[in-house]
């Protein structure tokens, strides 16, 4: 039994009534855990509260009722150390070369000069992004920035990886090569990945496992096996299991979506 | 407690700071008369009437310059709009518009148009036509692409896509033109009346500074920014509304 | 061919200018060629700079003022959002009120001389200043501030590494406007408040019907603030476009 990273008992997140607007309940209550070293995929209806599932995990807002622990320690409010976030929109930061972006994070911290070099040139290669160190994330295509942003994120050397639809923006093609990429970089950072998606296509292809969550207020309908080994990704696309997956994904949310789209309760 | 109560309170406090002050002597007479007695002799001004002529005449002069500064821009920008080597070479200027101190040409205009209402109205309307020119251009350009050509498909005119679909568009960005129009009219007429005019409110209150009259010269200030500050606010929270049908 | 439109806007100017003189006459105007020449001789005459370098003394601390006390405003009512829903009604209104009718005030409060002028000045300057400095603290993308609480960094530190520079491009057009009318503002109160600088040799150049002079100065200031403006532009655009891309 592979050992419990992170877990979520009865996460529940209500946001309160204001001038604007009514008191929802947006999200649980959620009962979720994390293995450690898996590929965890999350997908759902919109505004099933997927992103707020993933700040919550994050440490980035709090848990209206319910508990998030990592690695045996609580996390409310304040952002655990180990954690790194890739966000659905572009965070690199415009006034920073590729380069000076990637070390963003660590020249915060007193890891020494020499290190830092290092880590950031690894990353460079890593994500392709050699030649474009000194260029300015202006002068990058949004598929560019989010490597830009990804790289931040791995030379921290995170031991959970949160993504949040890091591939949104980019065309499908452009999507099934990054998430061959984001595989390779998952193997070999060993860190426990938790990807939230609205496309079935890349659960089914990329996850150990898959977390279906309903309309609002999201909680877990079920949690599908994909039962993946190495081989998986754009490899698998033209498998009959892959069929299997997405056609019981498809079963599970095509009533959740009917909802999220008419906005019944 | 609302922002609104806040800052009541915030003036009030502030009212009663200066009433104890000049009261109780901490501020010289001949600085400052207290608030009460401003007020009082606001109302005795208001009351008696001598000051109505130069009241009616200032906001006229604002009124006259505000509404020429926005018919004529509006018409300009439309135009400049549509010529499109004309709108680049004006460009600069209209950048560089704001950081001329206009008030310098107000002794020409003396010069030129003689000492009557005149040269006030123009400051004003200079002031303010820039200001409704850059907008309207603004607003102009943000009519979106697809807008258009659902207009063409329509098979609307120009005339009919510029009234129907166009300006309807454009007009809360219009509207921050206009806003800044009814400021910088205020301004304009008021500011230029000090310097160099014979009548008008900006002058009375420069005679009474001159003349010591605090009693006069006060309640004509309080006068002034109170309506400046009313009529100005109420087209911002105006814009506002417009605005906010626009954002998400 | 931007450089040839600015030539010909120029020229256009000049030509409007000298077909006003010819219908206003001399007692009006003086002409482009006459006004250029004089201001030449006042600039190369030795009476003239002292009043220069107090106008540009005076300033240069309005301007100071206006920066810092500008960007703290707009800075705190950005980062407390119920200062802000208290503050800005009065930041707008103060902005678009005539300020021209306090200077009985600050007279009064100053005495004639340096500090009048430099408190005229500041006043003008502030408040377009804070105004924008607000608005980039709430144009921040949340993306950042989210970024950057991933990478745990204290709230000092974000407000130095992250949301100073985020703010910079729009902060600057803030300042780029403070500039102008931090130097009306100045001129305004050397006008009314001192023996001293530019604006008390236009306000007596007014008196004594001095038209050469009035022209003179007028041209002088139109020039430098229109230069600096065009400075201030350049950089402004500079900076935009290193941040264009995610805006």
């Amino acid at each position: 039994m592979t050992p419990v990273h992170v877990a979520l008992r009865g996460v529940t997140r209500v946001f309160p009534a204001s001038a604007a607007q009514r008191e929802v309940k947006a999200l649980g209550p959620i009962d979720l855990d994390l293995r450690t070293a898996e590929f965890f995929v999350v997908v759902g209806p919109s505004g099933c509260g997927k992103s707020t599932l993933l700040e919550i995990i994050a440490g980035l807002s709090t848990a209206t009722a319910g508990t998030v622990t990592l690695e045996g320690k609580p996390v409310a409010g304040e952002v655990p150390e180990g954690i790194g976030v890739v966000f659905q929109e572009d965070a690199s930061f415009p006034w920073l070369n590729v380069t000076d972006n990637i070390a963003f994070g660590l020249r915060q911290t007193a890891l020494d000069k020499a290190e830092i070099g290092r880590r950031v040139e690894h990353a460079l290669r890593l994500m392709g992004l050699t030649e474009f160190a000194a260029a300015y994330p202006v002068q990058l295509s949004g598929g560019m920035r989010q490597r830009v942003c990804l790289a931040r994120t791995l030379v921290q050397k995170p031991r959970v990886i949160l993504l949040d639809e890091p591939f949104g923006a980019l065309d499908q093609q452009t999507r099934f090569l990054m998430g061959d990429e984001l595989l390779r970089l998952w193997r070999e950072s060993g860190a426990t990945v938790m990807l939230i998606t609205h496309s079935l296509d890349e659960a089914a292809m990329l996850a150990d496992r898959i977390g279906v969550m309903s309309a609002r207020p999201g909680r877990m309908l079920e949690i599908i096996e994909t039962g993946w080994g190495e081989e998986r990704g754009s490899r698998v696309v033209a498998t009959p299991r892959f069929g299997e997956i997405t056609a019981r994904l498809w079963e599970l949310l095509r009533d959740e979506s009917q909802r999220a789209m008419t906005g019944a309760p | 407690m609302t922002p609104g109560q806040v800052r009541l309170a915030l003036a009030a406090a502030l009212v009663l700071l200066l009433e104890g002050l000049s009261r109780f002597g901490f501020i010289d007479r001949f600085a400052m008369i207290p608030p009460s007695e401003i007020l009082w002799h606001l109302g005795k001004i208001l009351i008696v009437g001598e000051m109505w002529p130069a009241i009616v005449k200032t906001l006229t002069n604002v009124a006259v310059a505000c509404v020429a500064a926005i018919v004529v821009g509006v018409i300009l920008g439309t135009l400049i709009h549509a010529w499109r080597s004309l709108r680049e070479t004006l460009d600069p200027l209209f950048a560089a518009y704001y950081a001329i101190p206009v008030y310098a040409f107000y002794p020409l205009f003396i010069v030129i148009f003689g000492l009557g209402d005149f040269p006030q109205v123009l400051i004003g309307f200079m002031l303010g036509l820039v200001a409704v020119i850059v907008n309207t251009l603004n607003g102009l350009d943000r009519v979106p692409r697809v807008l258009l050509k659902t207009a063409r498909i329509q098979r609307l005119g120009p005339l009919a896509t510029a009234l129907k679909v166009t300006l309807p568009y454009a007009v809360p960005y219009i509207f921050t033109g206009i806003k800044l129009a009814v400021a910088y009219s205020f301004i304009g007429v008021i500011g230029a009346e000090l310097i160099m005019s014979r009548t008008g409110l900006g002058y009375e209150i420069g005679y009474a500074y001159n003349n010591f009259d605090n009693a006069v010269m006060y309640p004509l200030i309080v006068f002034v920014l109170t309506v400046a500050a009313t009529v100005n606010t109420m087209f911002f929270l105006w814009e506002k509304k417009m605005l906010a049908r626009r954002r998400k | 061919m931007r450089s040839l439109r600015a030539a010909i806007l120029i020229a256009c100017v000049f030509a409007a200018w000298q077909l006003l003189f010819w219908y206003a006459g001399s007692n009006a105007l003086t002409s482009p060629l006459d006004t250029m020449a004089y201001l030449g001789e006042l600039l190369s005459s030795p009476r003239f700079y002292p009043h220069l370098i107090e106008t540009a003394k005076a300033f240069a601390a309005a301007l100071a003022i206006a920066i810092s006390a500008g960007i703290l405003i707009g800075f705190t009512l950005g980062l407390y959002r119920f200062a802000a829903d208290v503050g800005e009604p009065v930041l707008v209104a103060l902005y678009s009120i005539p300020k021209l009718t306090l200077y009985p005030i600050v007279l009064l409060a100053f005495g004639i001389g340096m500090p009048a002028k430099i408190a005229f000045g500041a006043i003008h300057g502030i408040m377009p200043i804070a105004i924008f400095a607000l608005g980039a603290v709430r144009n921040l993308n949340p993306v950042y501030l989210k970024a950057a609480r991933v990478m745990r960094l204290s709230p000092s530190r974000i407000a130095a590494r992250v949301l100073l520079p985020a703010a910079i491009p729009e902060i600057f057009t803030g300042i780029r406007i403070g500039f102008s009318l931090t130097l009306i503002g100045t001129l305004l109160g050397e006008m009314f408040a001192s023996q001293r600088g530019l604006g008390y040799l236009l306000i007596q150049a007014i008196g004594l019907h001095n038209v050469r002079m009035i022209m003179a100065l007028t041209l002088l200031l139109v020039v430098i603030a229109v230069t600096a403006s065009a400075l201030l532009l350049a950089v402004d655009r500079r900076l935009r476009r290193n941040m264009l891309g995610t805006n």
